[in-house]
């Protein structure tokens, strides 16, 4: 074997701690070795050109780059010489740069450890095997989880670009939050009707499947190949026949039984609903917890009066299965309830605001239906207990978010905002009215976003206190709110007719589960977790599932549609070849010694192991063996560690390349 | 087992009808308990202001004493006793550091401390169909604001009350007694505490706000369950009315008085007769005392 080693001055990264030169004459020394260079920049195009010509000239059958990380430039040197006609997986890199130079001060002991660095590369290329990357084919269709505006946006920029997208809604409707809020920051305009001509165009899209009341089941395989289960759960109602003309609903008996959930339990609705007026699908849904036929097996008036038929109580909940190449999750959030909780709740909650005790003290997306033209009081600012204005009102910020000790260390972000939003509000509404903040810090970063709460405090007058509060309470039919101003240093009481508290902003229900589904990372708070904080926000460490929106942290709508498009730019990306290459760098069982004890199953974080059974040419039983999956493996080594008869290797990684290594460093 | 009984300063003075309420009503249950033997003083306000490690090894002295005999629980009615108990037990348990440093204060090895409860959880581990079983006197014309005040139901996490902010363990008790409670505003509302000999005039304000409230809810008396709400709430009160006439007197007892109260307790083994406001005239309009067992 021919081996050509190249050093890498990195301009004065490397070439000030190491002295290169000298490093290029030692390797030029070793076994093996034929060639060795040093050069300034191995990674510009003199520097690669370098490399090609050597190994035209030299012949070499593999090479050894002394650089910096093989995160930097390995993909670099590998393309070289794969131009050159070495085959990619025959170029080692040895780390001089992070391992080395940036880490040592003295000239000398870095050198020599610079030449030890190189000896271990030499001797580990030497049991290379030329390898061919492993090629999967690519089914061009998404699977978008959540029909909020992220899960709306994803799926509307999939669907234009040409590939099929199937958006699955666990409620009876898309839209999620943003359906439901009253007016948006930072330009008040109006929620619903920039959000509904989006939904509408969801549903008219050809290459959208839109199934809403439905959840994900289970998922199986891996980027570009995954089987999904969705569970369509039964409305009892048709979609075929339904022609959405609402006599069910208006003849339902049962007005008054259900709280509607659109509304956040401030207003009712009939056993058979839509959750609002817009909603896409505009088909009902058969409540049957308060439904008196499921009850009692009487009434029926829905089924009298439909013209259709298409009222079905027999009708069963139905799993659909579906292959797609990506998948988006955009679960969304769900606010945090500080309404009295069981013992052993994990979160304290806070009983000293009295949240679930007093109808007066309400939350953020409650406060939005009150304000909303759509909502229960028909954008009334009205207090629930007795339906008047309130002449008095304040709202609390960081309710949950940003206090480690009863609540979550995390702040939520959008809170600052939609307070200085529904302060505006209701001073737009209630012109005699006074609107008090309770505030930790104004956190308002975005473009107009500064802007519109000075607008709040300087043409709406709405007073903002920075401080906590410690307890509010009832006293002659107002609320008694005690806090601290720490600005004038002094405590603070007001009687006030209604309190808002902007309580802090959690995943939505069962997202760890989903997580748990799908084989992605979450954290401790139960928000899926991106593969990089800065360079890959919306990607998960599985391959070919991205997240947008508020199911990663909390975000607002501006910031949850731009997350979305980066989502589906990324399936997209997918989407754009026929067959996806990855490295061939996977675990492989040796049959013969494998004793099936499946250790690996056990260890294998990414589900690539398998059973298989091997025969003999009568088709007689031998043994079962572990077998890798190469699509789902993800090159870890954990099983190749575990095995207790050594019969799994790691190409690339395999013992008697290790050894190599280790024995080069030992012969010194 | 016994449980080992921690009276505490208090209610060897200002508190003994907290003490005889405590003592009378346990041997009603057959509750068997022994005074922990040779019990020193728990530390209460002054000894961490004094010291850190002083306010921990006070407490720990005597979590060492119960558990050299034998006790596995510990009862101790006077909150500031069950609060200096508690934190210096768990501060042991969570700080190496510290435990070391008690070790060798006390020159003795730790392996653990009795369990300590409060007297209103010394209750829920009676048993509250217990109290209703051997109910004989019927409270239910009685409406009752149940105080806990801080030191009940602090530090967070530690205390083993169901929320430190609105609690609702003594309405059980008080339920199951016979008793009505009211809903109320100021159960967790600070009295004034240790300032009721320095700065009388803002414990008097404090707890006036405290009796406003308990009265403006309904309440006929309120119920206690440490030492220091109960003297700044009673004994204040004669004061708290000189100064705003338009108030009107409410008696505070102690729960293990009004729970003695439920068992037919005669009223004086009770010490209901050592409070400063009397509520013999309230229990007998309210109750028919004199038919009790």
């Amino acid at each position: 074997m021919k081996i050509g080693v190249f050093i890498c001055h990195c301009g004065e990264n490397i070439g000030k701690t190491v002295d290169c030169p000298k490093v290029a004459r030692a390797s030029a020394l070793m076994p093996g070795v034929v060639y060795a260079e040093d050069y300034k920049y191995m990674c510009s195009d003199p520097g690669q050109n370098l490399i090609k010509q050597a190994i035209k000239e030299k012949e070499l059958d593999a090479v050894v780059v002394g650089s910096c990380s093989p995160h930097m430039h390995e993909k670099t040197f590998r393309k070289a010489c794969s131009s050159a006609g070495v085959n990619p997986f025959m170029v080692e890199i040895a780390n001089l740069r992070e391992h080395c130079s940036w880490i040592h001060n003295d000239i000398n002991s870095a050198t020599s450890k610079a030449i030890d660095l190189i000896r271990i590369a030499v001797e580990k290329v030497k049991f290379n095997e030329p390898l061919i990357p492993i090629r999967v084919p690519v089914t061009k269709k998404a699977l978008v989880i959540g029909g909020g505006i992220s899960g709306i946006q994803a799926a509307l920029d999939i669907a234009g670009a040409g590939y099929q997208v199937i958006l699955v809604e666990k409620e009876p409707s898309i839209g999620g939050h943003m359906s439901q809020l009253s007016e948006t920051f930072p330009t008040l305009d109006c929620s619903q009707c920039i959000l509904t001509p989006r939904m509408v165009e969801v549903y008219q899209h050809p290459n959208i499947k839109l199934m809403t009341y439905s959840e994900v089941q289970n998922v199986e395989g891996f980027i570009g190949n995954f089987k999904v289960t969705i569970r369509k759960k039964t409305r009892h109602v048709n979609e075929e026949l339904c022609t959405g003309c609402g006599d069910c609903i208006q003849k339902c008996p049962i007005k008054k039984n259900a709280s509607s959930e659109f509304d956040e339990g401030l207003a009712k609705r009939p056993a058979i609903y839509v959750p609002f007026p817009q909603a896409v699908p505009n088909i009902p849904v058969i409540d049957t917890s308060v439904c008196t036929y499921f009850k009692s097996g009487k009434c029926q008036m829905c089924v009298k009066v439909c013209g259709r038929g298409a009222i079905d109580f027999k009708q069963e909940d139905r799993l659909v299965e579906e292959e797609v190449g990506a998948i988006i999750i955009a679960t969304g959030y769900k606010l945090y309830s500080i309404d009295k909780k069981p013992d052993d709740y994990i979160y304290k909650g806070y009983g000293e605001y009295g949240y679930g005790q007093y109808k007066d003290v309400v939350n953020g997306l409650q406060f939005e239906r009150l304000a909303s033209a759509s909502g229960p009081t028909a954008g009334e600012i009205l207090r629930p207990s007795d339906k008047k204005p309130p002449k008095k009102i304040v709202f609390i910020q960081c309710v949950g978010s940003r206090d480690e000790s009863k609540g979550f260390s995390y702040c939520s972000k959008i809170c600052c905002m939609y307070t200085a939003k529904h302060a505006m509000l209701y001073k737009h509404k209630v012109h005699d009215g006074e609107a008090y903040v309770f505030y930790m810090d104004i956190r308002a970063g975005g473009k107009m976003y500064e802007e519109f709460v000075r607008r709040a405090i300087e043409e709406d007058g709405v007073k903002y206190i920075r401080g906590r509060v410690s307890r509010i309470y009832e006293d002659c039919g107002k609320l008694i709110i005690k806090g601290e101003d720490t600005i004038a240093g002094e405590a603070v009481e007001i009687d006030a007719d209604m309190v808002v508290l902007a309580t802090a902003m959690i995943p939505q229900e069962n997202a760890s589960q989903l997580a748990q589904l799908l084989g992605v990372p979450y954290d401790k708070h139960g928000f899926f977790q991106e593969v990089h904080p800065k360079l890959r926000p919306v990607e998960t460490s599985t391959g070919g599932i991205f997240l947008a929106g508020a199911c990663h942290s909390p975000r607002d709508i501006p910031e949850s549609v731009a997350m979305a498009s980066a989502a589906a730019a990324k399936a997209l990306v997918l989407f754009g070849s026929d067959v996806l290459e990855r490295e061939p760098v996977v675990a492989k069982v040796n049959e013969t010694t494998c004793a099936g004890c499946f250790y690996c199953q056990k260890v294998c974080a990414y589900s690539a192991i398998e059973r298989k059974v091997l025969k003999n040419r009568n088709g007689n039983f031998i043994k079962e063996v572990a077998y890798v999956n190469s699509s789902l493996c993800q090159g870890c080594g954990t099983c190749n560690a575990t095995c207790p008869s050594k019969s799994v290797e790691l190409i690339g990684f395999k013992d008697d390349q290790i050894f190599a290594e280790i024995l080069a460093l030992a012969e010194v | 087992m016994n449980y080992g009984y921690y009276p505490g300063c208090s209610l060897t003075g200002t508190a003994k009808e907290f003490d005889s309420s405590v003592r009378v009503v346990l041997s009603k249950f057959n509750v068997r308990f022994d005074e922990i033997n040779d019990w020193s003083c728990c530390g209460a306000s002054s000894a961490h202001a004094t010291n850190h490690l002083l306010s921990v090894a006070l407490p720990a002295k005597n979590l060492f004493l119960a558990k050299q005999q034998g006790f596995e629980k510990v009862f101790a009615p006077c909150a500031a006793c069950f609060n200096k108990l508690i934190s210096s037990k768990h501060e042991i348990d969570t700080n190496k550091n510290i435990r070391s440093k008690i070790e060798d204060l006390l020159e003795e090895k730790y392996s653990s401390s009795p369990e300590i409860l409060n007297i209103v959880q010394l209750f829920h581990n009676i048993g509250l169909n217990e109290i209703t079983a051997q109910k004989h006197v019927d409270l239910s014309g009685l409406k009752a604001a149940c105080y806990y005040g801080c030191l009940l139901v602090r530090p967070n996490d530690i205390n083993g009350t169901d929320d430190n902010e609105e609690p609702t363990t003594m309405e059980k008790v008080v339920s199951a007694a016979g008793a009505k409670t009211v809903k109320w505003n100021f159960k967790t509302e600070c009295c004034g505490a240790s300032h009721s000999i320095a700065h009388t005039d803002i414990v008097e304000k404090l707890s006036k706000k405290i009796i406003d409230d308990a009265e403006k809810n309904g309440a006929d008396l309120i119920i206690v369950a440490c030492p220091m709400c109960h003297s700044n709430l009673d004994m204040r009160q004669l004061n708290i009315k000189k100064h705003n006439p338009g108030i009107k007197l409410i008696p505070v007892l102690y729960l293990t008085q009004l729970v003695g109260l439920a068992l037919g307790i005669e009223e004086k083994k009770l010490g209901l007769n050592l409070h400063f406001i009397d509520p013999m005239p309230l229990l007998k309009s309210k109750l028919k005392i004199e038919a009790a067992v």
